[in-house]
């Protein structure tokens, strides 16, 4: 049985705790906020990027570029975007299964971003061949980097197909561990920037007006390409920030208020023993009483 | 037919600039180009440097870097990795950014092919940034 003493000890110690994951959830709120801004703004150009993109490989005509080559190879490379700190909830946990459940086989690359992924991959006995971190407002540069890896691995013939692992971000407390192809390019489809989980239209236009090129369409394309390849990544890297962060928050209201319904049993506790201890020493005063009394 | 072109300027973090406009003259990978209303459709890829706005008489000025422009009749949408109003230049800090560029690609070593040429387009982005700037005055 634990004293008074104990219970008012466990009490200061756990409203400590509330007060480290309230401000941690306030944290997360902010990046949140910002992470989720940062989705959206990538909106418009994902938009222009996939239309330009659409026009010119309708006009490009029979144009052959090596991102696009399909080869039948069976050799995969898998980017992996997790967070480099714990304490985010199940996001990290979630997105492992399903990598490790269906997607990793024994010559499997992994380009890992983010700490916490790179960390899996060598317990887990992983083929890791890189490993990234990326800040919290990814840069264009980060992205740049990492794609060229992917890049690099796939031209050299190393591996026939690049996926991508992360969290979508469908809404605050929902988000999807998803598996996207990545390399070879063989249909261009929008890149999602659903901020609510809404799909771009993948529908490219048709090529009804005639285009010019400068220099040539196979010129613009080859340029287009890659380019296209490092925005796709830094949106997912931008999703998986909001995925992150709106986890964490939920993570850490759900910290706060366990911490406080604790505190509140704790209380109770608290103060039914010290209710006791009155009634007690009043018991015995008041027996002592009569034993002299009389 | 309206005569003025939509001109949309978008890179990854934003859209920059979208108005309408009477012309813009935007550093073409082929040479230097000057849009009017009615253009034929024309996908061209654009280098770092100035880019130039004719709007109700006056002149703006912005910098871009280097990207992918899409003009159809009256639309011209510019994607890049990078654009600034040169209102919104800070001299010093595009200064400083070129110098640090140029001396990292002086001092060489142990660089990349690709990491010479994001340097290339640092300062070229950065000059554009102060001829930009300049031009302003």
């Amino acid at each position: 049985m634990p004293s008074t003493r104990d219970i008012r000890r466990r009490i200061t110690s756990v409203k400590k705790t509330a007060q480290i994951t309230n401000a941690m959830e306030k944290v997360a709120q902010a990046k949140m906020a910002r992470a989720q801004q940062a989705a959206i703004g990538g909106r418009p150009y994902a938009e222009l990027m996939n239309r330009m993109l659409g026009e010119v490989v309708t006009h490009a005509g029979d144009f052959e570029h090596s991102l696009m080559e399909t080869r039948g190879g069976e050799r995969r490379a898998l980017i992996l975007v997790t967070t480099d700190k714990g304490m985010c909830g199940a996001v990290n946990t979630n997105l492992l299964r399903l990598v490790s459940d269906e997607f990793i086989k024994d010559d499997t690359r992994v380009i890992s971003a983010g700490r916490k992924g790179a960390q899996h991959a060598t317990r887990a006995g992983w083929d890791l061949a890189a490993e990234f971190s990326y800040a919290d407002r990814p840069t264009f540069t980060e992205a740049r980097v990492i794609t060229k890896v992917a890049v690099d691995l796939f031209e050299s013939g190393e591996v026939d197909h690049v996926d991508i692992a992360f969290s979508n971000f469908v809404n605050t407390i929902l988000q999807k561990p998803e598996v996207q192809t990545l390399l070879p390019i063989t249909e261009i489809k929008g890149v999602s920037a659903g901020v609510e989980g809404e799909e771009m239209s993948a529908e490219l236009p048709g090529g009804t007006t005639e285009f010019l090129f400068e220099p040539s369409a196979s010129g613009v394309l080859g340029e287009l390409l890659p380019h296209y390849l490092n925005f796709q990544v830094h949106q997912i890297l931008l999703e998986a920030k909001a995925s992150e962060f709106s986890s964490k928050m939920v993570a850490m209201k759900n910290a706060t208020d366990n911490a406080n319904n604790l505190i509140k049993d704790l209380t109770l506790t608290f103060n039914k023993m010290r209710q006791a201890a009155i009634t007690n020493e009043l018991l015995e005063i008041t027996t002592a009483q009569m034993a002299l009394g009389n | 037919m309206a005569d003025t072109l939509k001109l949309e300027i978008v890179t990854p973090e934003s859209v920059i600039y979208s108005e309408d406009v009477d012309m813009v003259t935007l550093p073409g990978s082929e040479g230097d180009s000057g849009i009017y209303p009615n253009h034929v459709p024309l996908m061209t890829k654009v280098k770092a440097g100035e880019l130039v706005v004719k709007k109700d008489g006056a002149e703006e000025f912005l910098a871009v870097a280097e990207g992918f422009a899409e003009i159809t009749g009256n639309h011209v949408a510019i994607l890049t990795d990078n654009a600034i109003d040169s209102a919104d230049v800070d001299e010093a800090a595009a200064e400083e950014a070129k110098a640090k560029a140029e001396q990292r690609l002086e001092e060489g070593g142990d660089m990349t092919e690709d990491e010479a040429k994001a340097l290339n387009q640092a300062i070229l982005f950065s000059a554009a940034q102060l001829k930009a700037k300049r031009s302003r005055r």
